[in-house]
C-alpha cells in the first residue's frame, strides 16, 4: 500500500493503482475520455491531467502514472496530488479547447446529447467561444456493420473502440488508419464488424461518433424511463437496463454486474428491441375450421375447458419454452400437478440434464467470475462464442492473463482466442493427447465447460459423467460447468419441471398421438406433430403459435416481473418495464384464469401470492443474486451408457436467430445476413 | 500529408517470390514466440520493394496472414508510415525535401522543375518513369536542397543540375549519387575551413587526397592558417602522452570507416525492380 495526499486528504492505496484511481478513492472526480476501467491504458486524451508533487513538474495524465512512480519529498513528505489547482484547471481547459476545435457543434441533432461525456465535461472545462478561425477537419462516415452507426466528425480519437475490439471482443475489428490530423477510426476497408459484442463500442464511445444504428434519432435519454432487468437471450442472465418511453421499449443497455457480465452485453441482448414489437400476439386466437381466428379470452378458455373435460390425466402435457420465467413455469407445473399429469418438460432440446442427479450436475459450477480463477479449461461440445458471447469474453480475459491452457473437443471454430484442438467427438475425451493432459493434470482449478451440443445426444449422460471425471472431485473448487443455451432452463430444472413418474419427455409429447391436450409455454424450438389439441401461451407468432389450436397472448421478459436462474444457478429478478400489447396478459395470470375455468383453481391470486408458494417450495428462489450451492452431483442417477463416436455440434447455428423475439427482429435478421456474408458492403450512410 | 487510402485499382493477387518468402521467414524467426508481429515493418518494406515500390491491398493481407494479425492492424501501419506508397509510383520515385533548410537553400526551384517535368504530386508520367512527392526533412540539410530517388540521395541541387540528372535518368545514363556539385559528403562547399592539419591537403578531405600522417596532431591552442600544410609541422602540443595516444587510437580506428563512407560514388542509379 502506498500513501499519498490528494487535495489535502491522505489516502492509502495499492501501489499498482494509477493516480486516477487514487484520486477516485479520495473522492475527487477526474474527467476522462480515453481511460476505461476494463480496457488497457492509452493516455491519449489528456483530459485527466493533475498536478503532482513528487513527480515530473508538469501536468500529468493521471490515468497513465502509477502511484508507485511518485516519490516522497526530501524529508519523507508524502507525494501530493492536486486535482483542483489553477494549473490543473488551466491545463484541462486547454485540452478541452483542442478537443472542441474539430468537434462539430451538432449536439442538438446528436443522439449522444444528454448522455455525452464531452458535453458534460465541456460544461466544466469548456469555454463559450472559439479562438479557432481555420477550417475544421472533416471525416467521412464509415460503414462498420448493422449495429453501430458512425458520425466520424465527432470522433475525438480516444481509441476505446479500437481497444475494446482488440482486447475484450478479440476480433480486432477496428483500428485507426493514417496519423496526426488525418487519423481516422474505421474497420478494415469499411467491412462490417465481426464480433457478437460490437454494440458495446457505442456504449464506450464518449462522444456521438459511434451510436447504436437501430436507435438512431428515436429518443432522447431524458425522455426514457429506466428499469433494471435481466436478459433472457442466453443463459448467462446479463444485467440490463430497459429504457422505455410510454409503453414502448426504446433500447436495452448493459448494467454493471461484475459477477456475470461485467459491463458488456451481446448484440442480440441489445438490439432485439424491435423484435419485442413485431409479430406480437395481442389477442387470443382459436382455430376454427383449420384457421386461427381472433377470439375473446372467454371463448378461448371455453374451447380449452371443453377439450379438458373427461380427459385422462396422462393425456395432458406441458412443455416450457426457453424464455419462460420461474413463476410462469411454477404456475403451469402447479396446474398440471393438480390435473394429475406428470407430463412436464422444460427441455425442448432433449438435454440429458435432470434434477435427480443433483443441482450441481446442471450448473455452471465454477461460476462465471470463477473462470478468472481457473488455470486450465476444456471446452466440450460447445461454441461459447455463439452460445454466450459475454461469457466467451470472460474466457478470453482469463487467457490474456496467460498460463491458461485451453482445449477444445467439438467443432474447430474461431473462439477469439487460440486453443489446442483435441478432437471432434466423445472418443477424444477418453483418450486426450498427453501434451494436453500433462498441463491439465498440473492445473489446480481445472474447468470443464460442457455445452448442450454434448448433452442433447443419446450418449449425453456418458459424456457428462466423463466430463465430471475430468473436472475432478467437487470440493471447494467445482470445475464441471454446464453452459446452458436457454434462460429458463436452470429455473425449470430447479423447479423439477421434468417428467414425473411415468411422464413423457418433450420429444415424446411432441410425437403424434401421445397426448390429447398439450400446453406450450412459449415453446417454439420444438416441432409438435399433428394430433394433440395444442394451447400455446406465448408472445410471438412463431412456430408454436402456428401449430396451436388455441393461442393465449402472453408477456415478454420486459413486460412482466419474473425470476430467472442463470447458467450458474444465480437467481435474478427481471423487473417489468412496460405492459404487454393489446389483450395480452402476464403468463402466470393467464394460467391462473385458465385454471379456474378448468376447475382446478390455482391457490394464488397475485404475483406475490404465487411467489410465496414458490419460495415455500423452493427456498433458494427467494435469495436474489445468490447462487445456492447444491449437493455434489450424482451422475449415476442419469444412467451413463457408452460413449459414442459422433462429432459434437453446437446447438446454435445462427447466433442471431435463437428465439421467437430475435426471429421477429429485423435488426437481428440483418445481422444474421451480414454474418452469413450475404450482404454486400453498403456505402456509409 | 493528406488522408492516405489504398489505391482504387488493385492487382488481383500478390505473392512473395520464393527468395523473399524465405527472407520473410528469417525475419519472423528473429522475434520470440507471440511477438512475430514485430516483423511487420520488414515484411511490408520487402513487399513494397518487390511490388514496384508500392503496397497493394493483397500484399497487406498477405503480410497480415503471415504474421497472424487482423488486416486492420497491418493497414494501420501501412497508412501510418508515409514511406509506404499505397499507390503506383514511377520507376524513379522522387521524394523532394520541402522542409525549412531545403526551402531556404532553394528547393522551390526543384519543385518548379518537378511540377514542370513530372506534373503534380502523386502523378506518374505517361512513360512510367517519374513520380514525385514532397516529404518532410530527410536529414541531409547540409547539402540542401536535395531529393531522394528510390533509395539514393541526390544533393546540392539546382534547377540546372537537377534537370540534367532527370535527363540522365530518363535516358538511362549513369548518374552520380550524392552531391551533384562534386562536393565531398557534407563538407563546406568552398573547401575545408578547419581540421586542416588532419585533412584537406588539396582542399578536400580523405586520406587519398593528401599525405596524412597520424603522428601529426592539430593543436587547438595554436592559431591556424587555412590551407597551410606546414601548420602540421608545429612542435608537439602540450598534451599528456596518454591522452595523445588515445587520440591516435581513435584516429586510426576512425580512418578506415571514413574511407568507406566517403568512397567514390557509385555510378549506377538504383532501380527498384533490380533490388528485390
Amino acid at each position: 500500500m502506498t500513501k499519498l495526499i490528494v487535495d489535502g486528504h491522505e489516502v492509502d492505496v495499492p501501489a499498482e493503482f494509477t493516480v486516477l484511481q487514487a484520486c477516485e478513492v479520495a473522492g475527487a472526480e477526474i474527467p476522462r475520455f480515453c481511460f476505461h476501467e476494463r480496457l488497457s491504458i492509452a493516455g491519449n486524451c489528456r483530459m485527466c491531467l493533475v498536478e503532482v508533487k513528487g513527480g515530473p513538474p508538469k501536468p500529468q495524465a493521471s490515468c497513465a502514472i502509477n502511484v508507485r512512480d511518485l516519490r516522497p519529498g526530501p524529508n519523507g513528505e508524502l507525494p501530493v496530488v492536486s486535482t483542483k489547482s489553477p494549473m490543473v484547471k488551466k491545463a484541462r481547459e486547454g485540452v478541452m479547447e483542442f478537443l472542441l476545435i474539430n468537434h462539430p457543434l451538432d449536439c442538438p441533432i446528436c443522439d449522444q446529447g444528454g448522455e455525452c461525456d464531452l458535453q458534460d465535461q465541456a460544461m466544466a472545462y469548456g469555454v463559450d467561444t472559439s479562438r479557432y478561425a481555420e477550417n475544421k477537419r472533416a471525416v467521412e462516415d464509415k460503414y462498420i456493420g448493422v449495429m453501430v452507426r458512425t458520425s466520424m466528425n465527432r470522433c475525438i480519437h480516444c481509441t476505446r473502440c479500437v481497444r475494446f475490439t482488440a482486447e475484450v471482443a478479440g476480433t480486432g475489428d477496428m483500428g485507426s488508419i493514417g496519423r496526426g490530423e488525418d487519423m481516422e477510426i474505421t474497420t478494415y476497408l469499411e467491412t462490417a464488424m465481426y464480433s457478437e459484442l460490437q454494440g458495446n463500442v457505442a456504449d464506450l464511445c464518449p462522444v456521438g461518433a459511434l451510436l447504436p444504428k437501430p436507435y438512431a434519432f428515436k429518443a432522447r435519454p431524458w425522455e426514457l424511463t429506466k428499469t433494471q432487468s435481466i436478459d433472457v437471450m442466453d443463459a448467462l442472465g446479463s444485467a440490463i437496463r430497459v429504457d422505455t418511453r410510454g409503453r414502448e421499449v426504446m433500447r436495452i443497455l448493459p448494467r454493471v454486474n461484475d459477477d456475470v457480465n461485467e459491463e458488456w452485453i451481446s448484440d442480440k441482448t441489445r438490439q432485439v428491441v424491435d423484435g419485442l414489437k413485431t409479430r406480437r400476439l395481442d389477442r387470443p386466437y382459436v382455430r376454427r375450421a383449420g384457421k386461427l381466428e381472433p377470439a375473446t379470452w372467454a371463448e378461448a378458455f371455453a374451447a380449452i375447458a371443453a377439450k379438458t373435460n373427461g380427459l385422462a390425466p396422462n393425456r395432458i402435457g406441458a412443455i416450457a419454452g426457453d424464455l419462460a420465467s420461474v413463476e410462469d413455469m411454477f404456475a403451469l407445473q402447479t396446474l398440471l400437478t393438480s390435473l394429475g399429469s406428470g407430463n412436464l418438460d422444460c427441455r425442448q432440446d432433449g438435454t440429458v440434464l435432470h434434477p435427480k442427479a443433483g443441482r450441481a450436475s446442471y450448473l455452471f459450477n465454477a461460476s462465471v467470475a470463477g473462470i478468472e480463477q481457473a488455470d486450465a479449461i476444456l471446452i466440450v461440445g460447445s461454441n461459447p462464442r455463439r452460445e454466450s458471447p459475454v461469457l466467451n469474453a470472460r474466457i478470453r480475459k482469463r487467457w490474456l492473463r496467460g498460463g491458461f491452457p485451453i482445449g477444445v473437443v467439438g467443432e474447430a471454430v474461431d473462439l477469439t482466442y487460440p486453443y489446442t484442438y483435441l478432437g471432434a467427438g466423445p472418443d477424444t475425451l477418453g483418450d486426450l493427447p498427453s501434451s494436453f493432459t500433462d498441463l491439465w493434470n498440473k492445473a489446480e482449478r481445472p474447468l470443464v465447460l460442457i455445452g448442450q451440443g454434448a448433452l442433447t445426444r443419446a450418449d449425453g449422460a456418458a459424456v457428462l459423467a466423463k466430463a465430471a471425471e475430468l473436472a475432478g472431485p467437487m470440493g471447494v473448487w467445482r470445475g464441471l460447468s454446464v453452459l446452458h443455451t436457454a434462460a429458463s432452463r436452470v429455473g425449470g430444472l430447479d423447479l423439477g419441471f421434468v417428467p414425473g413418474e411415468g411422464g413423457l419427455t418433450a420429444a415424446a409429447m411432441a410425437a403424434g398421438g401421445a397426448l390429447d391436450l398439450l400446453f406450450l409455454l412459449g415453446a417454439d424450438e420444438i416441432a409438435i406433430e399433428p394430433g394433440a389439441f395444442t394451447v400455446y401461451i406465448g408472445t410471438h407468432g412463431d412456430r408454436g403459435a402456428a401449430r396451436a389450436d388455441v393461442v393465449l397472448p402472453g408477456a415478454t421478459y420486459t413486460e412482466k416481473s419474473g425470476l430467472y436462474v442463470n447458467t450458474e444457478g444465480r437467481v435474478q429478478l427481471a423487473d417489468r418495464a412496460n405492459f404487454p400489447p393489446g389483450e395480452a396478459r402476464e403468463d402466470w395470470a393467464i394460467l391462473r384464469a385458465l385454471s379456474d375455468v378448468m376447475g382446478h383453481k390455482l391457490p394464488f391470486d397475485t404475483l406475490s401470492g404465487l411467489r410465496a408458494k414458490l419460495y415455500a417450495a423452493h427456498p433458494h428462489m427467494a435469495r436474489l443474486d445468490e447462487i445456492a450451492e447444491g449437493p455434489v452431483a450424482d451422475f449415476a442417477a442419469l444412467g451413463a451408457g457408452a460413449l459414442g463416436r459422433e462429432a459434437f455440434v453446437s446447438p446454435i447455428t445462427d447466433f442471431y436467430q435463437t428465439n421467437p423475439i430475435a426471429r421477429a427482429s429485423k435488426v437481428m435478421a440483418e445481422a444474421s445476413a451480414v454474418a452469413r456474408g450475404q450482404f454486400q458492403q453498403q456505402a456509409a450512410e | 500529408m493528406s488522408v492516405r487510402r489504398l489505391a482504387e485499382i488493385q492487382p488481383a493477387s500478390f505473392a512473395f517470390t520464393p527468395e523473399n518468402a524465405a527472407w520473410c521467414d528469417k525475419q519472423i524467426a528473429k522475434y520470440p514466440e507471440h511477438r512475430q508481429a514485430s516483423a511487420i515493418l520488414s515484411l511490408l518494406w520487402r513487399a513494397q520493394k518487390q511490388h514496384d515500390y508500392w503496397l497493394p491491398k493483397p500484399a497487406i493481407e498477405d503480410v497480415a496472414r503471415r504474421l497472424s494479425m487482423p488486416y486492420i492492424r497491418v493497414l494501420e501501419v501501412a497508412t501510418f508510415y508515409t514511406m509506404f506508397n499505397l499507390e503506383p509510383v514511377g520507376k524513379y520515385f522522387i521524394q523532394m525535401c520541402g522542409t525549412t533548410p531545403c526551402v531556404l537553400a532553394g528547393s522551390d526551384d526543384i519543385k518548379a522543375v518537378l511540377e514542370k517535368r513530372v506534373g503534380p504530386q502523386r502523378h506518374v508520367t505517361a512513360d512510367g518513369l517519374f513520380s514525385w512527392l514532397e516529404v518532410e526533412c530527410l536529414g541531409a540539410c547540409c547539402n540542401a536542397p536535395m531529393v531522394q530517388i528510390n533509395d539514393d540521395y541526390y544533393e546540392d541541387l539546382s534547377a540546372e543540375n537537377f534537370n540534367t540528372l532527370l535527363d540522365d535518368l530518363a535516358a538511362g545514363r549513369p548518374v552520380t549519387i550524392g552531391s551533384q556539385t562534386g562536393r565531398r559528403t557534407s563538407e563546406p562547399a568552398g573547401g575545408l575551413t578547419s581540421l586542416l592539419s588532419l585533412y584537406g591537403v588539396d582542399g578536400k578531405s580523405g586520406p587519398e587526397c593528401g599525405t596524412h600522417d597520424p603522428n601529426k596532431h592539430y593543436t587547438p591552442t595554436e592559431p591556424e592558417a587555412p590551407k597551410d600544410v606546414t601548420a602540421t609541422q608545429e612542435p608537439a602540443p602540450a598534451q599528456p602522452a596518454q591522452a595523445r595516444s588515445e587520440q591516435e587510437a581513435k584516429h586510426s580506428v576512425a580512418q578506415p570507416e571514413k574511407t568507406e563512407e566517403t568512397g567514390t560514388a557509385r555510378t549506377e542509379p538504383s532501380a527498384p525492380k533490380d533490388k528485390a
